[in-house]
């Protein structure tokens, strides 16, 4: 087990540098000049070169990424061009909303889709299922930005029930994870159900039924466990993505995530706060990944990690 | 497992007794206005700010020797009680109101003029404002790291600036009145280091006291204002991170004051045949231009007939009904609240006859390939789309190219750009002068690489004029000036580098319950809203 964690954290520190090199160079080679973004249009050649010079860009590139990554490892993410703090403080000002709003998202997902999924799976080829499949693939592929923006107006502009977005209390984060659940639960309602219906035709099933057990336990001691761990992979992987950031939802409901930030550090090409975002992420996809590894062997006894 | 529930059940108690127990404390009367925006409020330091979100923030926690009239382009003195202006014109003196305090408690003295413009001109601050000021004398020196302070910078006495110029600027007096030249205390600078811009310490009438990252931005009433009855709340909250079609809501619902980021597109019309909310909306004029440049050193757009023939294609009426009225057509380059603003002038009348015609002549009768870059946020494609239409019409075939901010502003200040649409660019004057729209966008000095000047438009004879019609600078020759600039223009109009599309307005939607002078809310250097002068109505 020990092995296995070593040998995933080092796998992981490789991605992290392939991410961080990737990124650079890309941002680098964009035809856009951050210091001519700061300088703004008042500037004269002079300024700019002078601005160049202060932010280091008038380095050769390999120079500029070894000195990004020699504070990096010194837990310095380096400074906003654009608003002169800390990038350690921007992204960490915004950790705690983007995380709740990534425990409660998952959280309505599961509510919304695991029900349906096992409701379809279990009379499969019904009028449930059909149902359920149809509002699935309409959950899944709404626009979020409409989807938010309709809960916002009906829920909360007429009938004053939640706040009108922001941030704060457990009213508002409702609406942005229902907006999160009815999309993502559509593809977990898919997934519960190819899994379960998949796994209720195996032997062990079968011998389980014939043996005298009752339906309900069947289902949900025997065959549910093994079909959560598609459902588990898609969590970890959830967990990822929506640490870096949501950002049609966060900006409908002025949630204060981590996906706002990148996006406007994107407009400015903030380059610093970009990196910092892009490598919080990758960070957080690949702890989402592990987490959800680590827990095949709780599900389905058969995984081991020597 | 029960020592939990017990726990649990303690803690619970205790808060209800905690929260029965204290005293329902009558809220204190505060008036505050709330004004939401959609992206962060970047830096609030007064070297640094340089976008339309900070701009108005910044004026309200900080003050410069000048100021102008609110809502209006009318320059004042403000923290300078009076100036002189030598006869040659080169030396300017002020003399400051005493008794002025920082919101450290500290009083305001000519050495903290001194210090705040050298620290704009020291290449480490990083200030986009620091072009403004190389007109000082020994500026470009202490730029360059060659002199330790800027000789052009005197502080005579304790309540007395003196600033000496390398040539006459008839516009000096309004970059005194820029955010750039605005006072800013050195021990409070020192202190803060690089967080200057999230501790900012003024003198404006509005102090800093909260700024919770990503979420707002509370600003409280400086008591020991220099301007008595100034502000009239006691209170500003910035809220960022508000969509602008949710801000649109919270307002109608009563929950904020101001929509920082205007009337979402989508439901402009809406409101403003809306009689119960058309009387909240507020419109004025702005500083504003917005063109296609035409990059007169490529071919075939160096044939001025060809400019021409261009500036007969496009359909103004046309684009402004695209963006729903927000805009007068334009038909010469500064906008009508500009000085040597021309109302006599006609510019190119829209032709698509005439213009083929002269094409013809040019010798392109069957028009040409070109590319038209602009920005890819809306409406900027939707305007872009409509002058590739007209281009069209009469045989140009523009390809269009709608890209980012920077992308656009790296590709027109390298020269790559034939045609140019200029809005997304946060291109809006900075100070009311005509010279605002020739040195930094017209002038040969600014058709340089990395440089605005994306028609690359330069003409010898018209800058030496602008260099006079500059030194224009005593109080009486300001008519002789806006005419000189109004020949200026004209010239460059027959010269056709840019073709002028239209002057936008801006609509600003506030609550009901707040007001203020007139102009306030459209404020044409307080963009948008003079903070210091909205009220809450009783």
């Amino acid at each position: 087990m020990i092995r296995y964690l070593a040998g995933r954290l080092a796998q992981s520190c490789v991605v992290l540098v392939g991410v961080s090199l990737l990124t650079f160079l890309l941002l680098y080679v964009l035809p856009a000049d951050p210091a001519r973004m700061v300088a703004g249009r008042s500037a004269n050649p002079d300024v700019v070169a002078a601005i160049r010079r202060e932010l280091g860009l008038d380095r050769p590139l390999p120079e500029r990424y070894a000195h990004y990554v020699s504070r990096l490892l010194r837990g310095d993410l380096g400074r906003s061009y654009v608003q002169k703090v800390d990038v350690a403080d921007l992204v960490g000002s915004r950790l705690g909303a983007t995380a709740q709003l990534m425990a409660a998202g998952i959280v309505f997902e599961l509510l919304l889709g695991l029900p349906a999924g096992i409701a379809a799976a279990v009379r499969r080829g019904s009028a449930v299922d059909r149902l359920v499949m149809v509002a699935a693939f309409a959950g899944a592929s709404a626009p979020q930005f409409a989807v938010g923006l309709l809960l916002l107006y009906v829920l909360s502009f007429r009938f004053g029930w939640f706040p009108l977005g922001g941030y704060g209390t457990w009213q508002h984060v409702v609406l942005p994870a229902v907006t999160l659940g009815l999309a993502g639960g559509g593809w977990y309602a898919r997934v519960m159900r190819s899994a379960l219906v998949e796994v209720l035709d195996q032997d062990y099933v079968r011998t389980g039924r014939a043996k005298g057990l009752t339906p309900r336990r069947v289902l949900f001691r025997h065959a549910l466990q093994n079909a959560l761990i598609p459902v588990v992979s898609m969590v970890g992987l959830d967990v990822g993505t929506f640490m870096g950031g949501v950002v049609v939802v966060e900006s409908v409901f002025g949630w204060p995530g981590i996906g706002q930030l990148a996006w406007q550090a994107i407009q400015m090409v903030d380059v610093p706060v970009i990196l910092g975002v892009v490598l919080t992420s990758a960070l957080a996809i690949l702890a989402g990944n592990l987490l959800a590894d680590l827990c095949y062997p709780f599900l389905d006894p058969r995984v081991r990690y020597g | 497992m029960r020592w939990i529930g017990l726990a649990c059940s303690v803690v619970v108690a205790a808060a209800l007794l905690w929260a029965a127990g204290s005293p329902a404390s009558p809220a204190p009367a505060v008036d505050r206005v709330t004004v939401t925006f959609k992206d962060d409020i970047s830096t609030l330091d007064p070297a640094i700010g340089y976008d339309w979100q900070n701009w108005s923030i910044i004026k309200s926690i900080f003050d410069g020797l000048m100021d102008y009239e609110p809502g209006t382009t009318q320059l004042v003195p403000h923290l300078a009680e009076s100036y002189q202006v030598s006869s040659d014109g080169r030396t300017y003196t002020f003399r400051l109101r005493r008794g002025v305090k920082f919101h450290n408690g500290r009083e305001v003295t000519a050495q903290d003029f001194k210090y705040s413009l050298e620290r704009v001109l020291n290449p480490k601050t990083q200030s986009p404002g620091a072009g403004f000021f190389l007109g000082i004398a020994g500026a470009v020196a202490f730029q360059k790291g060659q002199a330790k302070e800027v000789s052009g910078l005197q502080a005579v006495d304790r309540y007395t600036l003196r600033v000496t110029l390398e040539k006459p600027n008839a516009a000096f007096l309004h970059t005194m009145a820029l955010n750039f030249s605005h006072v800013v205390p050195r021990e409070e600078v020192e202190r803060a280091g690089a967080d200057f811009g999230h501790k900012p310490v003024g003198t404006g009438a509005f102090r800093l006291r909260e700024w919770v990252l990503g979420q707002r931005v509370v600003l409280e009433r400086n008591r020991d204002y220099f301007i008595q009855g100034q502000p009239r709340v006691d209170e500003i909250v910035f809220l960022v991170g508000v969509d602008p079609n949710v801000a649109l809501l919270r307002l109608q619902r009563g929950e904020v004051d101001i929509l920082g980021d205007g009337i979402p597109p989508a439901r402009f019309a809406g409101i403003l045949q809306d009689p119960r909310w058309r009387k909240q909306v507020e419109v004025g004029d702005q500083l504003h231009t917005g063109y296609v440049t035409l990059h007169v050193r490529t071919r075939p757009l160096n044939d001025v007939r060809v400019r021409r023939a261009l500036n007969m294609a496009v359909n103004k009426e046309r684009i402004v009904r695209i963006i729903n009225n927000r805009a007068v057509p334009a038909v010469q380059i500064l906008p009508p609240l500009m000085p040597g603003h021309d109302r006599s002038y006609r510019g190119y009348a829209y032709n698509p006859d005439a213009a083929r015609r002269l094409l013809a002549e040019a010798g392109y009768p069957n028009g040409f390939s070109t590319v038209l870059y602009a920005n890819n946020t809306d409406p900027n494609p939707r305007i872009a789309q409509a002058i590739q239409q007209d281009l069209a019409r009469v045989g140009v075939r523009a390809e269009l190219r709608t890209l980012a901010q920077s992308t656009v502003i790296e590709a027109g200040g390298k020269g790559q750009a034939p045609l140019v649409w200029s809005g997304g660019m946060a291109w809006i004057a900075d100070y009311p002068d005509p010279n605002n729209f020739y040195w930094p966008i017209l002038s040969c000095a600014s058709a340089a690489p990395g440089g605005w000047n994306w028609a690359w438009y330069c003409n010898r004879t018209l800058e030496r004029m602008a260099q006079e019609a500059d030194s224009l600078v005593q109080p009486g020759q300001e008519r002789q000036r806006a005419e000189r600039y109004r020949q200026i223009y004209r010239r460059i109009m027959q010269d056709a580098p840019w073709i002028p599309i239209f002057h936008e307005k801006r609509y600003t939607m506030h609550s009901a319950r707040v007001g203020g002078k007139k102009g306030i809310f459209t404020d044409p250097v307080h963009i948008p809203v003079h903070y210091d002068e909205v009220r809450v109505l009783r």
